[in-house]
């Protein structure tokens, strides 16, 4: 036993790779897709009705923990439960940076992926989780290629950017997925022996930045997140390189959630037809009214590089 | 003769594996995302992995839906794979009831959605291939990923790949049915099968 009370080969016993290879494969199924933040079953069932991939199960939405403040930890247990029976999409659920406890405890109810994130209060301000002890698969937040790869490198098998949570600004989210662009065009167009200096300098192992550069691509699905509120934010996203979005605050503390929430599905799978995007942003009753990120004291997106 | 023009269903899922694979075989890809699309002609149709609400709901409010049926209906070759098959099966039940998801009804054969749990229940196999695939010796790497399972098959069915004797990979007519992920494989087998039904 470890440390962190895993196994070597995880808790099911499979091979740690098979799992990881099996939990980036779920990651690509939910390409394209939109995942939704819901507090109750109710907005769970809400959210699937919509069209959402997947559903994020939290006590509060990203915005309400910016408010409440205090120490945000990970979901009651017995929530999460009632958002799986209600849906039959893929339900995830959020830990703390660093936690490996509530990751063992979202694991222990079967959840479909553990997201470790900086919208809850940092348990460890050195050290990740070291993901990959687990069977159950992580999602992680990057804001630019060398975050993403630590991450990898610790187990993640998907990554998103990590906008400034329940702010409804989207700048941050724009931010991270072109820092992310740029730097796998510029390590896709880079001669083998400059790699070694390029490993060094973003602080990854040099057998996933060979990777990244022999593929041109991050190695994992890479979703946007953070301020999306609109049809046009998921299709900016989307245009930008975005695999797919996560939706926080923006579908239930708008006006007509259903509604929004169907026209960002719709929106995220035609995000190049910019009439029907036109179309979808019609109607939708108000938005998310949102804080700019710029006048904010707490900043999330800094917790866990 | 030109290359084969596949359509590949893009609403939501891992529809850009699909296109590597089909390809990599010679053919010439595109995707369906709304109408317009779906009216385009094509040869042969893929119906990817993904969450089949969403795929379905798509299909019917993109418009998608009726053209597709109809094509798959008079003769089609169609791939649906995982979400796909979901999509294409006649009887589509979860935890026993029947499912909401309004899938085309064509394929003859009741699947069982998430049939083998969340996540924690996804896993990798060595299937049996069949007398429909080449090189029936080699066993057929598979990958289930939430996946659905094959509970029944009506007449005409013929299987292509089993795992443990029960069947993961079906073939009716024109259409082909699998619970597991033939495109996140090396195996190119199932879609050179589809691409065998191109008159």
């Amino acid at each position: 036993m470890r440390a962190n009370g895993m196994t070597e080969q995880g808790i099911q016993g499979k091979p740690a790779e098979e799992r990881l290879a099996l939990n980036r494969e779920l990651a690509q199924m939910l390409k394209g897709g939109v995942i939704m933040d819901v507090t109750t079953p109710e907005q769970a069932r809400i959210a699937e009705e919509a069209g959402a991939c997947a559903v994020m199960a939290l006590e509060r939405i990203p915005a309400d923990i910016r408010a409440a403040g205090g120490v945000s930890r990970m979901s009651d247990p017995v929530l999460i439960k009632r958002i799986q029976a209600a849906v039959s999409v893929p339900v995830m659920a959020k830990c703390r940076i660093g936690h490996f406890a509530e990751a063992q405890v979202l694991q222990a109810i079967d959840i479909d992926y553990i997201d470790e994130s900086e919208v809850l209060s940092p348990a460890d301000d050195v050290y990740h989780i070291d993901k990959a002890r687990f069977s159950a698969a992580f999602v992680c937040g990057a804001r630019n290629l060398g975050e993403a790869l630590r991450r990898i490198a610790e187990g993640a098998a998907m990554i998103r950017t990590k906008g400034e949570p329940g702010t409804g600004d989207v700048i941050q989210a724009v931010r991270h997925m072109r820092a992310m662009q740029q730097e796998l065009r510029r390590v896709a167009a880079l001669d083998e022996d400059e790699l070694f200096e390029a490993a060094k300098q973003l602080a990854v192992p040099l057998d996933l930045l060979r990777a990244v550069h022999e593929t041109g691509r991050l190695l994992v699905v890479n979703f946007a997140a953070g301020g999306i509120a609109t049809p046009a934010d998921a299709s900016l996203m989307m245009q930008l390189g975005a695999e797919g979005v996560f939706v926080g605050s923006g579908i239930f503390k708008s006006g007509d959630p259903a509604r929004r929430a169907a026209a960002i599905v719709k929106a995220t799978a035609n995000y190049q037809d910019a009439e029907l995007v036109a179309a979808l942003s019609e109607d939708l009753g108000e938005a998310m009214v949102g804080i700019n990120a710029d006048e904010i004291q707490l900043i999330m997106e800094e917790r866990g590089q | 003769m030109s290359a084969p023009r596949v359509a590949v269903l893009a609403v939501q899922g891992a529809f850009a594996e699909h296109e590597a694979v089909l390809q990599g075989l010679g053919c010439e890809t595109f995707q369906l995302r709304q109408r317009a699309d779906a009216l385009k002609p094509f040869d042969a149709l893929v119906l990817p992995g993904g969450e089949s609400t969403v795929q379905a709901k798509l299909l019917h409010e993109l418009d998608m839906f009726d053209p597709l049926r109809r094509a798959i209906e008079e003769g089609m070759p169609v791939l649906g794979t995982c979400a796909g098959l979901i999509l294409l099966a006649q009887d589509v039940r979860e935890e026993g009831r029947p499912s909401p998801v309004r899938g085309f009804g064509t394929l003859p054969v009741a699947v069982e959605r998430n049939a083998y749990g969340r996540q924690l229940g996804s896993f990798q196999a060595e299937g049996q291939a069949h007398a429909g695939l080449p090189n029936r010796e080699d066993p057929v790497p598979l990958r289930f990923i939430r996946a659905p399972r094959i509970t029944s098959a009506g007449e005409g069915v013929e299987v292509l790949v089993s795992l443990e004797g029960q069947p993961v990979c079906v073939r009716c007519g024109d259409q082909i049915g699998c619970a597991h992920h033939p495109e996140l494989t090396a195996d190119a087998r199932i879609h050179e099968r589809l691409l065998e039904l191109i008159p």
